[in-house]
This record gives structure tokens, C-alpha cells and sequence, in this order.
């Protein structure tokens, strides 16, 4: 079966989900084709040539593809899937927001979010906020799949793929790049940190969350929140763990201040630890976390720095 | 300028769903029922923009069984002008079929904008909007926090990885809706009154001429497994201990 990979990058650097997704195709097929597509992007093709499992990387460089607008790139990769079985990428923002326009193009369906690779044609995906998980057999002609980035490992190194350039399609002239605003950090990125420190409207504040921050420091961990943070304004919107935010798995989970609601177990329950911090011994954090520590954050948050860096010394 | 809302009746999201024990399905009998919560935020958000002028007609159209005429209601209760019911034997619709449906009401409609949620809170799947602008050779503005009609364009802000990214879309365009687009209002009993003498179309399925098949098919249900029950910690001492020696974390 061939099979080709949408690969998500900034033009420089292949995503980390883009690995996984390379990850993911190996279950599906033997001949797997890496689509990179943005413009100044050799650097990426590159990098998933250097991929095991990948046979081909088709490069397609035009500054069509600079913003990674979905319209154009559906149009260009709807046209490829023809000579594949299936196509694959991540379930981020941005998969999520390019494939099934490909699917609606090829008048197919799509399997989103998968978490497990049973055979070629069947899939595991949670439905429900994750309460559910459901088996699902897709034998459409093409299959457009998304995977849920937490299932897989990213692919490893070790391929020498060629790399074939290929002419950009065309542009539907139906949207149009007005702006970006991203948040900068330093900190690891949220979907692939060993640890993950979240916050929830029990921080109380932006400020609170330098409580978190210092924590974070000394863990090396990523910040999270849950929705209520977020619609607060303590922190900005893609820091939001849960159904409809992000999806994290981490060795490590801390829920500060988080009352556990389905919407954003569904996005951290996969955690392998859960440690929860709260005041209520009665909310759904504490009851179902690994270890729960009861009581204020605003004096839990201090003393756990300060326990952490004198572990360290 | 006219809207369409597709609106979906789901579980209500404060409703915990169980598997089935034989793995034949999600029990829904008697299950509180309500308008996806996405939906309600696209309902809000083109009920904002007729009340300042910008839209003359906000439709709203579900596709399901006679039961849907209960959300179809509440978005008249909102403030849509009139309701169409695709009437369909079963309520579970895979999204490529929900995505040839609303095509073939579009055709009919002609809607400026199709304001529509990201995704459905039980199947989340996430398809159908990118999937009916497909469909319609449209732009496609998806998670959206924030929409501004203004010359023949929307501006559609949406969440991603990362941030917020703004794009411009000629009109006709296909918008879904992110949580922090706006907070739907709480429905009054007047309005919920008014909402009755609305206009509520039914259309039966065979009467659009859709295809309805497709290849994906669910096998089976299943609860996720369990976590082990965790442990009460007393202190900070302990659970550094604990994530140390036991769970070996840090
Ligand atoms: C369609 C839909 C989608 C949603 N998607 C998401 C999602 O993706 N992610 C998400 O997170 N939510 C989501 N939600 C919202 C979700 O239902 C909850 O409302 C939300 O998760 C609650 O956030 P919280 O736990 O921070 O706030 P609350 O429920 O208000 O909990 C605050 C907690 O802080 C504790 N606390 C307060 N002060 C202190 C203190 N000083 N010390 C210690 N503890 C303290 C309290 O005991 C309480 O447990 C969604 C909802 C809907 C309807
Ligand atoms: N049966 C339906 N009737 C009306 N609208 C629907 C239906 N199914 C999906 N939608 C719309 O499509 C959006 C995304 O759904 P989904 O792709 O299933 O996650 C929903 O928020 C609705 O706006």
C-alpha cells in the first residue's frame, strides 16, 4: 500500500507531530511517500528523507504554500492522494484544519484522531470527550486519516529517501493571510513535554500563574490550563488542555487549581501520572488522580519549588 | 445577506455516556439531549451580526430524526428566522454524508456565510465544515475566536498551534466556531414563546437526491480502561517522595 504523509513544518524545522505521523503511516504500508510542501522548506525535506520507513519525499517549494493555508494545500494534496491508498497527518490544529477539506474534496470520509492501528482499514479513535473508544473500519478508496500525536512515537532516523520536486498546485484564490499572533516560550512544546504543569481557574490570576512558572522551571515542564484559565485571560488560548484543545500525554501531569471536568480529563488522560493539587477533596481531580495533595495552591506551589531545588542540590 | 447554521443535537455535554455492555453501541436512552455547545456559539454569532445589520435572514438547519426539531427550536428561540429539518431514518450520520446534505440546502438556500460549529462533542470528528467548503470551492475559516464581515470579506481570527492566526475570506465563505468566539445568551421565556409560530421546514432525505453512502463504519464500542484508584498525599515532603521513589517521574 502506498501511502502519503502530509508533513507539518515552519519551513525550517519538521514538526515533531510530523514524525509521529511518518510514525503512524509504517502501520498502514510499505511505500511511504512524505509530502513537504511551504516554501524555502529543503531543510524539511531533508529531515523526513533522513526518516525510517519514508521511500520518497516529494518537496513542492512555491510561495503559495508560505502560509500553509488549507484551501491551497487540499487542492495540491487531494491531487496526489490519487496514486496512494491513504493519506495521513497529525491531528494539530493545522491537520485537523487541512484534511478533511482533502476529504471533502475527494468525496470521501475521514477517520480522525486515531489513537490505535488495528489492520490497514481498522482503527481506534475516542468518541465522547474520550469516554468511548471506538472501533471504526474505513475501506473508502482513499483513506484520509488524522492521528492523535500522543499514540505514536515520532519515526526514528536511519532512512535515505530520495527527494523529488514537484510543481505547486493550483491556487483557489479563496483566502488570504492577514496575520499571525503566536505566543512565544521557551519552554518545551505542550504536546511533547515529559512533564506538564496546568493551571485552572483556581490560580486566580495571570500572576498566579507565576507560581506555575517557577515550578515549571525547575521541572522542565510545559504549562497547560484548562478552559476556565483560559477564557479568564491568565494565559493564552493554546495553552488549553482538554476535548477541544490540546492533547498531552506526559510522564508526568500536575493539575493545579483544576477541577476535573470530562472536557479536560479528555485531554490529559492518557497521562501516565496524574498528580492534582486542589482544595476541594471532593473534585473529580482529586478523586481520580494518581496522587493528591489537598489544599492552597498559593501555599502547595512554593513549597514544592523549593522541595524540587532542594532535591536537586 | 443571509446565514445558514447547521445545528446538531447531541448528548448534553454535562452527560456522561457509557458503552454498552456488549460493545454494540452508547446507550442513549434517556439522555438529556441538547444543542452541540459549538452550534450554540455559531448560533450566537450570526444572531450578533443580523442584530447589527449586517445579516437580514439567520437559518437554521439540522439533520436527523424528528427529534432534532427540539435544538431546531432552541435556535429560533435564539433568534433564527426559520428552521429546515433534513429529515433522516437514523440519527448517526457520518460527517461526509452530513457534508453532501448541507451542500445540496446551500444550492438551495444560497447563503452568504455558513456559520457552523468545529466540531460535534460526541463523535468529535471535526470535519464537517472543511469538508462542506470543500465541497463548495469556498474559503474555510475554522476555529474561529473572532469574525468581522467588512467589504465583501470575512475576517475570521482562529486558534491554533501556537497562537492566533487571521485570515480574509471572500464571501460566500464556511466559518466554524471555537469556544471563545463569543458566550451564547441565556434563552427567554418570550422568545422561547415566539420560537413556536417560527417557520420549521421538513424535508425528508429523498427528496435532496443525496448520496448517502459511505465506507466508514463503526465495529464497536468500548470503555477506555480504567485508572487505578490513586493515593491521598499529606504533604509536599511525601509527594516528592512519592513521584520520586515510587512513580519514578522526576
Ligand atoms: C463544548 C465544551 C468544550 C470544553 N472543552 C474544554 C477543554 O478542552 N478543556 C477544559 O479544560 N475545559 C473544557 N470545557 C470546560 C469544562 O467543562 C470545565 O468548565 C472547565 O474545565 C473548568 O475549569 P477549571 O477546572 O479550571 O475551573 P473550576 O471547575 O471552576 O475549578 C476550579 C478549581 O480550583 C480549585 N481551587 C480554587 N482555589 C484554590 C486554591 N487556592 N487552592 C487550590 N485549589 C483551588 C477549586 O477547588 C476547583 O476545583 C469545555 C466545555 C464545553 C461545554
Ligand atoms: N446532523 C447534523 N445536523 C446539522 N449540523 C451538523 C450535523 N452534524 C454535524 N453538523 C455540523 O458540523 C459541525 C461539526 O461536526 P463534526 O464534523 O461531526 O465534528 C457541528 O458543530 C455542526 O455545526
Amino acid at each position: 500500500m502506498t501511502v502519503l504523509v502530509v508533513a507539518e513544518h515552519d519551513h525550517k524545522i519538521l514538526s515533531d507531530a510530523g514524525r509521529r505521523a511518518v510514525a503512524a503511516a509504517t502501520a498502514l504500508g510499505e511505500d511511504i511517500r512524505v509530502l513537504v510542501a511551504g516554501h524555502h522548506c529543503r531543510a524539511v525535506a531533508e529531515a523526513a528523507a533522513r526518516l525510517q520507513g519514508v521511500t520518497q519525499v516529494l518537496l513542492c517549494d512555491d510561495p503559495l504554500y508560505e502560509h500553509q493555508l488549507a484551501e491551497p494545500l487540499a487542492v495540491l494534496i487531494a491531487a496526489l492522494a490519487a496514486d496512494h491508498q491513504a493519506v495521513v497527518a497529525a491531528a494539530t490544529s493545522h491537520g485537523k484544519d487541512v484534511m478533511p477539506r482533502v476529504a471533502g474534496l475527494l468525496d470521501v470520509g475521514q477517520v480522525s484522531d486515531i489513537t490505535a492501528i488495528e489492520s490497514p482499514t481498522v482503527f481506534q479513535r475516542p468518541i465522547y470527550a474520550g469516554n468511548v473508544m471506538a472501533r471504526v473500519c474505513c475501506e473508502e478508496r482513499i483513506r484520509v486519516l488524522t492521528i492523535r500525536t500522543t499514540a505514536f512515537a515520532p519515526a526514528a532516523e536511519g532512512g535515505q529517501a530520495e527527494i523529488t520536486t514537484i510543481a505547486a498546485g493550483p491556487d483557489p484564490g479563496v483566502s488570504r493571510f492577514v496575520e499571525d499572533a503566536m505566543t512565544r516560550s521557551e519552554r518545551p512544546e505542550l504536546g511533547a513535554a515529559r512533564v506538564v504543569i496546568s493551571g485552572g481557574r483556581g490560580v486566580g490570576s495571570a500572576e498566579g500563574f507565576g507560581l506555575l512558572e517557577a515550578v515549571a522551571d525547575e521541572l522542565g515542564a510545559a504549562i497547560g490550563a484548562s478552559r476556565a484559565a483560559v477564557d479568564a485571560g491568565f494565559v493564552p488560548n493554546d495553552y488549553q488542555v482538554g476535548q477541544t484543545g490540546k492533547i498531552v500525554a506526559p510522564e508526568l501531569y500536575i493539575a493545579v487549581g483544576i477541577s476535573g471536568a470530562i472536557q479536560h480529563w479528555a485531554g490529559m488522560k492518557d497521562s501516565k501520572v496524574v498528580v492534582a493539587i486542589n482544595k476541594d477533596e471532593e473534585c473529580p481531580m482529586v478523586q481520580t488522580a494518581d496522587y493528591a495533595l489537598v489544599g492552597d495552591l498559593l501555599e502547595i506551589l512554593p513549597s514544592l519549588r523549593d522541595g524540587l531545588r532542594q532535591m536537586k542540590a | 445577506m443571509k446565514v445558514l447554521v447547521p445545528v446538531k443535537r447531541v448528548v448534553d455535554y454535562n452527560v456522561r455516556v457509557r458503552a454498552r455492555s456488549d460493545g454494540s453501541g452508547v446507550d442513549l436512552a434517556n439522555l438529556k439531549m441538547s444543542m452541540n455547545p459549538f452550534d450554540e456559539i455559531a448560533m450566537e454569532a450570526a444572531v450578533r451580526l443580523k442584530e447589527a445589520g449586517q445579516v437580514s435572514d439567520v437559518v437554521a438547519v439540522s439533520i436527523g430524526t424528528d427529534a432534532c426539531q427540539d435544538v431546531l427550536r432552541t435556535a429560533l428561540a435564539f433568534g433564527a428566522d426559520r428552521a429546515i429539518l433534513v429529515k433522516t431514518p437514523e440519527a448517526a450520520l457520518e460527517p461526509v454524508v452530513v457534508s453532501r446534505i448541507l451542500k445540496a440546502i446551500v444550492d438551495e438556500e444560497a447563503p452568504q456565510l455558513v456559520l457552523m460549529g468545529k466540531q460535534a462533542i460526541d463523535d468529535d470528528c471535526n470535519q464537517t465544515a472543511q469538508m462542506l467548503a470543500a465541497r463548495l470551492g469556498w474559503g474555510q475559516g475554522t476555529f474561529a475566536c473572532r469574525l468581522v464581515l467588512a467589504d465583501g470579506e470575512a475576517r475570521v481570527s482562529r486558534e491554533v498551534d501556537g497562537g492566533t492566526r487571521t485570515v480574509a475570506l471572500p464571501l460566500p465563505a464556511v466559518v466554524s466556531t471555537d469556544l471563545r468566539l463569543n458566550e451564547p445568551r441565556y434563552l427567554k421565556l418570550p422568545n422561547i414563546m415566539k420560537a413556536k409560530k417560527k417557520p420549521l421546514d421538513i424535508k425528508p432525505l429523498d427528496s435532496l437526491g443525496v448520496n448517502t453512502s459511505t465506507d466508514i463504519r463503526c465495529l464497536g464500542v468500548s470503555e477506555p480502561p480504567a485508572r487505578k484508584p490513586g493515593v491521598r498525599v499529606e504533604s509536599v515532603e511525601e509527594l516528592l517522595h512519592r513521584l520520586k521513589h515510587d512513580a519514578q517521574v522526576i
